[in-house]
């Protein structure tokens, strides 16, 4: 027991706070505590299934849309341009509402104002392949929060959020992912919880959901209930999350078990 | 290891020793850092306790200890392997444990199994009762009082 049971228990149970965050040099992406199997399926864009959502979402970025009948295309011309790195800035803060949106926000609304289509839902296919076909134009890119004071207080509430604990099992995300990032639950790698492959095909899943759907899983997991899709608390949690990962590569799609 | 086991004895003297006050909830004893009489007053069975030990979507006490259970590798590593724990710990001892381990570390991630939950936003399915029912807690205490085996 000494031996499976390192550093790790003894700071949690010596210190009676929490580790806290993790140092810069020690942050790893999800992928890096993936097997050597899931790891190849992600790297190779013929195995990985996420890039049938990317092709999917290539598709419906230049299909005509709504009531004005634009497409995406129409106002961006190639994603492969004009949006190389978007997604590794986001979320962003919103003039128009005054508080922060997520890409899959934004893009909702370009699809709402701009196109004068419906209002996407939001784990439905649509938004999320064209999530996905946006967010791999930044694979390899490195994470970019911008330098907008207007995010810093969705940034803290983030962070609260992260180190609250929640639901009947009175666990904090940063009760798994700040402290005891190194170990197993289940049979399940705990990780760092960083945001870079999203939206992720995920084999649980057999598809490609949001971040918002795997933070949803994890809420549900310690017996909380979950926040709603598109809520300014998941807005929050993301911008946090894109805090924490700052400078660390995107890899849109992600796979994960 | 000396370092983790003061942690856990200290606060536990320091503890006020009574029942608890929540009215939903059937009282209980704290003596030092064990609850020594059985919760509603009778003892549990080994076996039952045995299998709920090893459901990981009830009792999930898998998700985080390792021990003498099936599929070894479906075992998390979050916490001490409970091996020999009925060697390490009194009967009593260990049904303050699976209590409320909070009372001697408030910031253990182990969950209280028998107190009303303390985090935010639980879920309607879970609000206002405990995460096993007396009865259960007695089986799993009763099983975990075997494993003599370090
Ligand atoms: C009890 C432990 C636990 C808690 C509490 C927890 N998580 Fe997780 N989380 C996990 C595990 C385990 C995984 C990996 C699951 C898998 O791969 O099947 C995970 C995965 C994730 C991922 C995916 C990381 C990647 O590389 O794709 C994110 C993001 C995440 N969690 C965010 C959160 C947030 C936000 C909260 C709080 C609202 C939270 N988690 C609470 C255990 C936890
Ligand atoms: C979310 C994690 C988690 C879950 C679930 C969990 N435990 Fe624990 N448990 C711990 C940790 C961590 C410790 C170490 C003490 C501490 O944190 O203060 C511990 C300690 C114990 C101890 C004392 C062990 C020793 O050698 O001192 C016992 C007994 C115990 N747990 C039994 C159980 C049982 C039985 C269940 C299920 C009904 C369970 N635990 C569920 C995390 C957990």
């Amino acid at each position: 027991m000494r031996a499976r049971w390192p550093a790790l228990g003894l700071a949690l149970l010596a210190g009676g706070v929490a580790a806290g965050e993790i140092g810069p040099s020690e942050r790893r992406s999800g992928r890096d505590f993936m097997s050597a199997e899931t790891r190849a399926m992600q790297a190779d864009d013929n195995s990985n299934p996420g890039m049938l959502w990317v092709l999917q979402g290539e598709q419906l970025w230049s299909d005509p849309a709504g009531s004005k009948n634009l497409s995406c295309a129409s106002c961006h011309g190639e994603a492969t341009e004009s949006m190389k790195g978007v997604a590794a800035r986001y979320p962003a803060f919103d003039d128009a509402s005054g508080k922060p949106i997520d890409l899959a926000g934004r893009i909702a609304r370009c699809r709402t104002e701009r196109q004068g289509a419906e209002i996407p839902a939001r784990e439905g296919d649509e938004l999320v392949a064209l999530t996905t076909y946006v967010a791999h134009q930044s694979r390899g890119l490195p994470v970019a929060p911008p330098a907008d004071e207007r995010l810093a207080p969705a940034r803290a509430e983030g962070r609260r959020l992260f180190e609250t604990r929640m639901g009947q099992l009175d666990l904090a995300c940063a009760s798994c992912h700040d402290d005891n990032w190194q170990g197993r639950l289940g049979g399940s790698a705990v990780t760092q919880a960083h945001p870079t492959g999203y939206p992720i095909y995920r084999l649980e899943w057999q598809a490609v959901g949001s971040l918002q759907r795997r933070m949803r899983g994890c809420m549900v997991g310690v017996r909380a209930e979950p926040f709603a899709y598109g809520s300014d608390a998941y807005v929050a949690l993301e911008a946090y999350l894109m805090s924490r990962a700052a400078g660390m590569a995107m890899e849109t799609p992600g796979v994960r078990p | 290891m000396g370092a983790a086991l003061l942690a856990l004895t200290a606060p536990a003297g320091a503890q006020p020793v009574g029942a608890t006050d929540v009215p939903t909830l059937i009282a209980y004893e704290v003596a030092g850092d064990a609850i020594t009489g059985p919760l509603g007053g009778t003892r549990g069975d080994a076996d039952r306790g045995a299998k709920l030990v090893a459901e990981r979507q009830k009792s999930l006490c898998v998700l985080c200890h390792s021990g003498p259970f099936p599929d070894p590798h479906l075992q998390g590593n979050l916490a001490p392997d409970l091996k020999g724990v009925g060697v390490r710990l009194s009967e009593g001892q260990i049904r303050l444990r699976v209590v409320d381990m909070k009372r001697l570390n408030p910031a253990s991630i182990m969950p209280a199994y028998y107190g009303l939950p303390a985090g935010e936003r639980v879920a309607a399915t879970w609000r206002g009762r405990p995460i096993l029912e007396p009865g259960e807690i007695e089986d799993i205490v009763a099983y975990l009082v075997t494993l003599k085996d370090e």
